[in-house]
């Protein structure tokens, strides 16, 4: 198989399992470690397109953006567990079914 | 006789995603935590094999350094007593739907892939692209320099959000 290819089946695969423990797991800590995955599989992205792909040879964009996008993931999960911290204060349980005060 | 480079790839792919579906399946939140640190390893390992070095050690620096000390204080910070480590899933509807749902994002991304026959740009007489930290430097503070500005304000006021968030509500006499 193309490596290119092996490369964007890896990180789909790593996204998808992101995925599925975003929509499966009633834990708020959970739920943001699962985004933490995600944002991980699209890094992996741009790190193989720029390895294998058609971009220039002396292109260092790709490097950049995935430097940008380690330091907002972790801005984003700061602030995702200062809020998980703030509702557990205010609750004392953080299972996600019941977080619904300001359900309709 | 040394690996080749596909079977390397192969065995980082496993660590990765073996530990990512432990971590999202577990119960005990801290093993789940210290799974994930390890796929972030596992993530930084892939970036030494795709020669992004740099990128490597800032994975590790920044998501097994801070990351997971951000991550291991929240989850010790929000539990009672023992008993609230272990975490049930939702109900049995609601984990096979969830699953239906990844699994069918997976399946459209790889049909997306295949359909439009991705491949690399000649493998075999293209060398693999270096990075020295120099050229990171000099791009960050010339062409890329309102990008690394925007990215300081927005880690500041971030973490100044989340410190202030976090904080106690002091109970003042009106």
């Amino acid at each position: 198989m193309d490596p290119l290819q092996l490369c964007l089946l890896i990180s789909a695969a790593l996204f998808c399992i992101g995925l599925a423990g975003v929509l499966t797991r009633a834990n708020a800590i959970l739920t943001l470690l699962g985004i933490e995955l995600m944002l991980n599989a699209a890094n992996l992205n741009f790190v193989a397109f720029w390895r294998y792909g058609q971009a220039a040879a002396d292109s260092i964009n790709p490097v950049i953006f995935v430097i940008f996008s380690i330091a907002v993931a972790a801005a984003e999960a700061a602030v995702g567990l200062a809020l998980v911290i703030a509702i557990y204060r205010h609750k004392q349980s953080l299972r996600l079914p019941e977080a619904n005060q300001l359900k309709g | 006789m040394l690996p080749s480079a596909e079977i390397i790839l192969i065995a980082i792919a496993l660590l990765m995603l073996g530990s990512a579906t432990l971590a999202m399946s577990l119960r005990n939140l801290i093993h789940s935590a210290l799974l994930l640190v390890l796929n972030w390893f596992a993530i930084a390992f892939f970036y030494l094999w795709a020669d992004a070095e740099f990128l490597a050690f800032a994975q590790i620096i920044v998501y097994v350094g801070a990351v997971s000390m951000i991550v291991l204080f929240a989850v010790l910070l929000t539990r009672r007593q023992a008993a609230d480590n272990t975490q049930k899933l939702r109900t049995a509807s609601r984990t096979l739907s969830g699953l239906l749902a990844a699994a069918a994002t997976f399946i459209l991304i790889v049909w997306a892939i295949f359909k439009n026959n991705i491949t690399a740009a000649n493998p075999a007489d293209k060398l693999p692209p270096t990075v020295d930290v120099k050229e990171i430097g000099q791009a960050l503070a010339g062409p890329q320099i309102p990008a690394l500005l925007i990215v300081g304000v927005i880690l500041t006021a971030t973490l100044i959000g989340a410190a202030i968030i976090a904080s106690p509500i002091e109970k003042t006499e009106d």
